[in-house]
């Protein structure tokens, strides 16, 4: 069930930028629209970009946002998930609770 | 002689239709719903994509490129997965999720209480090694306030001895109680750093269950403005366990999903998930018609996001722990494609 979700209608989460228009929807009640947009502007992408996870993977990792990594693709010098997300709070000027912002 | 296409009935079970059938089921679907909430039936245009995703023999279906939705979570993971937080891990690596939920199996507020400790240390754990949101839910569950379970009288007896003052005073009486145990568990969450806190299947036990929930909701809104809460529905009309029962003015048995939305706004939630059930006899093309009925009018009223319910015999998905993604992708494109949402 949520692999058929991911895939039909999904923004394919910390793949893409997934996990950051869904974090304007839930801590500030953000409609979709304006999520993806205020999103796009800060990572200097472009709307359509936000799913793509080729864009984003790269995005991700110039930004030190986090990412995921597969075994042929490792990335030891990335962030820690609580540091990528103390960036990810500094980048949408948002505070994200438990990551010390 | 016509083609017939595969599609599953609402229990998930295959059956072939010809389009002319499919077409007749989305059109019966809409209008049990029109008739059942007197709203309008879905237009034409809206029945025709319904019907071009159905009348296909594709395997899967996907909303257009560029058209993706956020994805939130109940109880993100199975046991096969090890640890709670491998699971929601696996989530965030592996299954491209947006979100996730950390929940206990025993999903209900007033049980979670006795274990919140144990629950505050995964959710810790959760937060050092996940980068996505993660939230913790349970459902408000206010039948379990009620006697054997609990400390109140129980309203299911009450009501058919006819001691309807008894059976209402009950329900007030465990309003309170479940109150205070939903914010004294998501305040916990919240200190071991939740990213937000779900009250899953509310008004499942009717309209004093979901006034529970309202209440819980507008003490956490005033005491962490940056909490995520999301407010997912049990179903399309709110249970009169009660009758009575306002929030801010709105009486709320029998609200329908666009006024349930109106409350939970109102109360400062973030997120609304409608939930419109499955008749489990009819086609999944009837059950989405009728669903994207029943929910469309959350969209004219809706400041916050609507993450339409699409899970297991909710939102035209098949009530069926393993249904299959043929149907599951065609409730979701359907869902995103008529709605305009704002995540699943």
């Amino acid at each position: 069930m949520p692999v058929a979700h991911a895939v039909a209608s999904g923004m394919n989460g910390l793949r893409a930028a997934g996990d950051l228009v869904a974090r304007l929807e839930m801590a500030r009640g953000m409609k979709l629209a304006e999520a993806k947009v205020y999103v796009a502007e800060k990572l200097g992408a472009g709307v359509a970009d936000l799913a793509d996870p080729l864009v984003m993977h790269e995005v991700r990792g110039e930004l030190r946002l986090g990412r995921v990594f597969e075994a042929e693709t490792t990335y030891p010098h990335d962030p820690s998930p609580q540091e990528a997300k103390r960036n990810i709070a500094a980048l949408l000027d948002l505070r994200i609770n438990g990551a010390g912002t | 002689m016509e083609r017939r296409f595969i599609t599953r009935l609402g229990d998930g079970s295959a059956v072939a239709l010809t389009r002319s059938a499919l077409r007749a089921e989305l059109e019966e679907g809409t209008q049990a719903a029109a008739a059942r909430a007197k709203l309008p039936p879905l237009e034409t245009p809206e029945l025709e994509h319904l019907l071009d995703i159905f009348a296909s023999a594709a395997r899967f279906s996907a909303v257009d490129i560029g058209d993706e939705v956020v994805l939130s979570f109940d109880g993100s993971g199975t046991p096969q997965q090890g640890s709670r937080v491998n699971a929601l891990l696996q989530y965030e690596q592996c299954l491209a999720a947006d979100s996730c939920e950390l929940y206990h199996s025993d999903y209900s507020y007033k049980a979670v209480k006795t274990v919140v400790g144990v629950e505050q240390q995964a959710m810790k754990e959760a937060r050092e090694r996940l980068t996505i949101p993660v939230h913790y839910g349970a459902q408000p569950d206010l039948g379990r306030y009620s006697a054997p379970d609990g400390p109140c009288g129980n309203w299911a007896e009450l009501l058919p001895q006819m001691r309807i003052d008894d059976a209402r005073a009950a329900q007030e009486e465990a309003v309170e109680l479940a109150v205070e145990d939903m914010v004294y568990v998501a305040t916990a969450l919240w200190e071991a750093g939740a990213d937000g806190l779900n009250f899953d299947t509310a008004g499942a036990g009717g309209d004093a269950d979901f006034l529970a929930t309202l209440l819980a909701v507008e003490r956490l809104r005033a005491a962490h403005p940056g909490m995520g809460i999301l407010v997912g529905m049990s179903g399309e009309l709110v249970l009169g366990t009660h009758g009575q029962l306002e929030y801010r003015g709105t009486r709320l048995a029998g609200l329908r999903p666009a006024a349930q939305l109106e409350v939970v706004q109102q109360a400062g939630a973030t997120v609304f998930g409608p939930a419109v059930n499955v008749n489990t006899s009819r086609t999944v093309a009837w059950n989405v018609a009728r669903a994207l009925t029943l929910m469309k009018p959350c969209m004219a009223v809706a400041r916050i996001p609507v993450h339409a319910n699409a899970g297991m015999g909710v939102g035209g998905v098949p009530m069926n722990a393993f249904a299959p993604v043929d149907a599951v992708s065609r409730c979701s494109r359907a869902c995103v494609d008529i709605l305009r949402l704002d995540g699943l």
